[in-house]
């Protein structure tokens, strides 16, 4: 399986993407936000960081570049695409997924684990999953998903949320929401759901030594629903 | 010429940062403020000489990059 990972200047979860898929059994590539054209992939990757200095808005100057006309093509042609936190928040920029991402409610950069309960099996990323809570890692300071009421609808009227921030036990409730998000949404697919957006890393999960291992349950699973 | 824009957030979005700004606000004495909402200010000096066509130009800009559409709102303030 073929994985590509977009590198924006101000990225830094580019290269723990890209041991994270490596170690799954992706053949990674890295592709600088420049080029033009994406190597042949199963998945694209649109990494961690703060890409341009979260200048404008977070994601908004890498939503623009050069790469990223090939990503939305990539992803209207039904291509996997995936973006964790800053890759998240250049996904929304882009329009790839609806709504977007505040300021946190409390103004503070977040920086711990938190639960997150899967609430949508239907995609490629999350079916046959066996666990229905995941132990994942945030550190964001505009996390907070924010959307229109009609939005909103749409988004559950299509089952388009992924994950929601809740307790231990798979509780979805105001006080496990970390950062102020609508409905403890931690992250998104478009309408096809081929395409994800989360505020969590799974690919800081992935030691057992170092962290818990729910990433690389999450990336076990991607890999063989890929396949 | 050159054109200013300003972007203020929608009227349902939460600002942490103003509510932060009304509270300083507060303590430091000015009591009677009863809201404050942070925004954006951009100064673009164009080469476009025919004012319509800047502002038209520049409209393009907001909607493809300088305000997210879901929470913000832009008004073109004057061409000179």
């Amino acid at each position: 399986m073929r994985s590509a990972v977009i590198t924006f200047p101000g990225s830094n979860c580019d290269r723990d993407m890209d041991v994270a898929l490596k170690k799954f059994g992706f053949k990674n590539k890295m592709v600088w936000h420049q080029d033009v054209e994406l190597p042949k992939s199963d998945l694209v990757v649109l990494p961690g960081g703060f890409s341009y200095g979260d200048y404008l808005r977070c994601g908004s100057m890498a939503s623009k570049s050069k790469i990223m006309q090939s990503v939305i093509n990539f992803a209207n042609s039904g291509g996997l695409v995936m973006g964790i936190c800053n890759g998240f928040q250049i996904l929304v920029e882009t329009g790839l997924v609806p709504g977007v991402l505040l300021r946190n409610k409390y103004l503070e950069f977040i920086c711990k684990n938190v639960f997150v309960k899967i609430s949508d099996k239907d995609s490629a990323y999350f079916k046959n999953i066996k666990n229905d809570v995941l132990e994942l890692h945030i550190a964001h300071n505009e996390g907070n998903y924010f959307c229109t009421n009609d939005q909103l609808k749409e988004i559950e009227d299509n089952a388009q949320v992924a994950i929601n921030y809740c307790n231990n036990e798979g509780k979805i409730e105001k006080s496990f929401n970390p950062n102020g998000s609508i409905k403890n949404i931690a992250g998104i697919f478009n309408k096809e759901k081929n395409v994800l957006g989360m505020m969590p890393h799974p690919e800081r999960m992935i030691d057992s030594s170092l962290s818990g291992e729910d990433g690389s349950l999450f990336f076990k699973n991607l890999i063989n629903n890929i396949k | 010429m050159k054109i200013s824009v300003i972007i203020t957030l929608k009227k349902d979005v939460l600002d942490p940062q103003g509510k932060v700004i009304h509270q300083a606000l507060d303590g430091m004495g000015f009591n009677d403020v009863n809201e404050v909402r942070q925004g954006k200010y951009f100064e673009i000096d164009t080469k476009e000489t025919d004012p319509q066509k800047a502002k038209n130009k520049v409209e393009e800009m907001c909607k493809k990059l300088l305000a997210n559409l879901v929470i913000e709102n832009y008004k073109i303030i004057d061409a000179q």
